[in-house]
Formats: C-alpha cells, sequence, structure tokens
C-alpha cells in the first residue's frame, strides 16, 4: 500500500486518483500508525514552506523514521521543498533528509512558474524510465530546490536559470513538478514508483 | 521554456442528471456535443494542455451535478481543469476544489467583488484564480479610457457580464491589471466582438492586455482555424488559447492544431 500522508496542505485526491490510475493500492492517511507499515510514502503539498513545517511537525520524528528504514519515498512540489535543510521562503527549519537549500526563482522571470515546462535529464534513474529529454511537465511554483551535492540532481528545467525539477538519493526521490496534472508522462513516473514499490 | 497552451472549453448545461456540453449559446438552436466528462476525456487523451468547463446552466439546481461532473472528471482526465460559471464567494471556491478542481475562473462575481480574487489566491494559491474578461470594443467616450490605436479607429474596450447582455463601464485594461495585483494566476479574455464569429481572436485586444500584465493571458474568442491560433501567439504576448466548436465537432482536433503550430515555429506540448 502507498501512503499520502495528508497534514493539511492542499488536495489530494488528484494525487490518489491519479496512483489509482496506474493500478496501484494507495491511501489517505493522516497519522503514524496508519503510514508505519505502508510500502511506500508520498508526501505532496501546495502552500507556503512555514506553514507546512508548522503542520507537519507532529508527524516529522515518525516521517524520518520511517525513511531511514528504507521505505520508498516520493516528496511533490512543497513536498520535495519540505526534504531539505532550509528554505528561503520561511524560518523553520527542513526535515534535513536532504542537504541543501530551497531558494527563489531569479528575478529575471515571472514568479511563480506556472504551465508546462521541458525536462533536461541530468542522470539516468528508473523513476524516469520512459521519459526523454524534451518532455514537458506542469509546474506551480516560486522556490525551488538546491541540493548541497549536485549528483542529486535527475533532472532540471530551464527557467531563468537551471531549476532542480527531479531529485534522487536512495530510497527519497522529490518532483518538483506535479506528475498528477502532468499527463501520460507524469502518470509514467507514478508507475514506475509505484513498481518500484513491493505491494 | 514554458509551453503554449491549447485550452479546449466545454459549455456545461448541467440541468440533467450527467450535464451536457452545448455549443451555441447565443443562438436559439443550441446544440448538444456530448457528456461532459467523456469529452473532457477525449480532449485529454488528444493532448489538451488544460481543460475548462463553464457552467452556463440558467437552473439553480446545478450545484450537485457540478460536483458530481468535476469527480467524475478528475478520475480520468491528468492536466489542470478550471471550472467557472456561477461562482460568487470563497465557499463555492471550496466545493470546486473540494470536488478535484485546480482553478476556479470567476468574471461576474469578481467584478462585484474583487478581493474575492485576493481571498482565493491566498487559500489556493495565485494558480488557482483565473479571472476571466469579456471584453467589448468602444468607439466612443474615450475620455479617461487606456485607448488602443486599432485598424478601425482609436477605441477602448469595457467589460460586460452575463455572456456579454450587460455592460459594466469597467475599462478592460484597467481591470486585468488589478486583477494581476490582487492575486490573479491567468486572465481569460474572451473578445465579445470576434466570439461566435470564427473570424479569429482579436489580436489589437490580446496584444494590449497580455503586455499590460504580468501574468499569462488566454486568448478567447473567434478561433475557426488553426491559423488563428498561430497568428496570436506570433503576433501577441499571449500563453495560451483557448477555442470551443472548433474541437467540439471534430473540425481540428487537439493534435492537429499543435502539430501545425510547432511546424510552425511555436513552442508547444507534443
Amino acid at each position: 500500500m502507498i501512503a499520502i500522508i495528508d497534514y493539511g496542505m492542499g488536495n489530494l485526491y488528484s494525487i490518489k486518483n491519479a496512483f489509482e490510475k496506474t493500478g496501484a493500492d494507495v491511501r489517505i492517511v493522516t497519522d503514524a500508525n496508519a503510514f508505519k507499515d505502508a510500502d511506500a510514502i508520498v508526501i505532496p503539498g501546495v502552500g507556503a514552506f512555514d506553514s507546512a513545517m508548522k503542520k507537519i511537525a507532529p508527524l516529522k520524528q515518525d516521517i524520518l523514521d520511517v525513511v531511514k528504514s528504507g521505505t520508498p519515498f516520493m516528496g511533490i512540489c512543497l513536498g520535495m521543498q519540505v526534504l531539505f535543510d532550509k528554505s528561503a521562503e520561511g524560518k523553520a527549519p527542513g526535515l534535513g533528509m536532504l542537504s541543501g537549500n530551497v531558494v527563489k526563482l531569479p528575478k529575471t522571470v515571472l514568479s511563480p512558474q506556472i504551465g508546462w515546462n521541458e525536462l533536461k535529464i541530468k542522470k539516468h534513474i528508473s523513476l524516469l524510465d520512459g521519459i526523454s529529454d524534451g518532455d514537458f511537465f506542469y509546474f506551480v511554483h516560486s522556490y525551488y530546490c538546491a541540493p548541497k551535492d549536485k549528483p542529486l540532481v535527475a533532472a532540471s528545467v530551464e527557467y531563468g536559470t537551471d531549476v532542480t525539477a527531479v531529485v534522487a538519493q536512495d530510497n527519497i526521490c522529490g518532483l518538483q513538478f506535479h506528475p498528477e496534472k502532468s499527463g501520460p508522462k507524469g502518470l509514467a513516473i507514478l508507475t514506475n514508483f509505484a513498481g518500484s514499490v513491493k505491494c | 521554456m514554458l509551453a503554449k497552451r491549447i485550452i479546449p472549453c466545454l459549455d456545461c448545461d448541467l440541468g440533467t442528471p450527467e450535464g451536457r456540453v452545448v455549443k451555441g449559446k447565443e443562438f436559439k438552436q443550441i446544440k448538444y456535443a456530448g457528456i461532459p466528462w467523456e469529452l473532457a476525456e477525449k480532449y485529454y487523451n488528444d493532448g489538451a494542455d488544460e481543460i475548462v468547463f463553464l457552467d452556463i446552466t440558467a437552473s439553480s439546481d446545478r450545484r450537485e451535478t457540478m460536483t458530481d461532473v468535476i469527480k467524475k472528471t478528475a478520475q480520468s482526465v491528468f492536466v489542470p481543469l478550471t471550472v467557472g460559471g456561477g461562482i460568487s464567494s470563497l465557499s463555492d471556491a471550496r466545493k470546486v476544489f473540494t470536488s478535484g478542481a485546480d482553478k476556479v475562473s470567476i468574471n461576474t462575481s469578481a467584478l462585484k467583488n474583487p478581493a474575492l480574487i485576493n481571498e482565493i489566491s491566498e487559500d489556493y494559491g495565485r494558480q488557482a484564480c483565473v479571472v476571466a474578461i469579456d471584453a467589448k470594443r468602444r468607439y466612443d467616450h474615450l475620455d479617461g479610457r487606456i485607448t488602443v490605436k486599432t485598424s478601425l479607429g482609436e477605441c477602448w474596450f469595457e467589460c460586460s457580464t452575463h455572456g456579454g447582455r450587460q455592460f459594466t463601464g469597467m475599462d478592460a485594461i484597467e481591470w486585468a491589471k488589478e486583477a494581476d495585483e490582487r492575486g490573479a494566476g491567468d486572465i481569460l479574455l474572451t473578445s465579445m466582438d470576434r466570439d461566435g464569429t470564427k473570424d479569429g481572436f482579436d489580436i489589437e485586444l490580446t496584444k494590449a492586455v497580455a503586455e499590460s500584465v504580468r501574468i499569462p493571458v488566454i486568448a478567447s474568442g473567434g478561433v475557426g482555424k488553426p491559423e488563428h491560433m498561430r497568428e496570436v501567439f506570433q503576433k501577441t504576448k499571449a500563453q495560451a488559447a483557448l477555442a470551443a466548436s472548433i474541437f467540439h465537432y471534430n473540425e481540428y482536433s487537439i493534435m492537429d492544431v499543435k502539430k501545425y503550430l510547432k511546424k510552425n515555429g511555436v513552442h508547444v506540448r507534443i
């Protein structure tokens, strides 16, 4: 079972619908008991960094424990940004699972970035099986992740600068775009993630 | 680089249990084009970048039907879904978002209560609030207006409501700027002079509005063939084009239009 953690930041039904479309067994959960034994965990999120960290605080230790145990973990959009140490958007510390910061999009471009942008693949990972350079994904964000270790970045897009789109390290991955709103290519990524999970 | 978006618009009459997509609302002869979620799924499979549902139901018992229509659509359509028509409060918007829509489009209600733009944008993010502007050319009473010199003479653009039946005196360019400042994510700009004509977009209107705001403008009204989409993308800063009838009756598929645009140098998602 794939657990989508509902911590009160945004509508999770699109992600649930999209995973169901791929045939995965997926549930929206709100407490640690419900995700401790999950085969994989997804953290979505739309909104501001500090309010996300405040709402996620009661679950923080349980999330860190589950990830440490090796459970596959996916962060989407703001759910990707909270995996890092800190964000220019707020004062609260992030989950610190990945080292690096979240920074603002450059002033030379309109912010938020809203729309379909072309992926540049930096590193082949199984999550991106079937995805090619130039495939489009749907983005909505004003901040982006700047990992300390550049090799963490599996794909990026050009938007005023090289904007991190996909990160992957061990059992953790993060997507800045919305796979659940990115058409068949977005569903392909969710299928890859669900396929890598033993459930 | 962001792709230019191609957006099919489905005018929905929700007076029946499943709802119906209609075309020709401005004429007496209303034609039925299909069931909303079936058409939405077809457009999704054909490469639509977003889907817009516009509720044009006259009756008041439509809300439950819209919830069902959105829920069904969200199970099979995996691109952003915008819902407009009759959304007049934050709680109306909330119902639409909870059912699975990603954006709401507001028109009359925003003109009556501009703070609604701020409220939606603060709660759901800027991208979730589309402000629809129905603009009509006016060649008189130019004083104090933002005017544009067009091939037909100098004019200003007036905002209309209720599908072009009522006029507000509000300057469309002024209003677009205010909507941007209040937190709108897109301006859905329909030319009431061109809507339904198939003569092409009002390029002068689209250009003027798109150059006045910092948010994307969705051009609407008048598209009759793929060349019109190419023209609006090449002559204006519009980020998206919306069309209804050319897609509904299979005159052109969305993929046909996108292939044509790509061949002609417009950056689109294929």
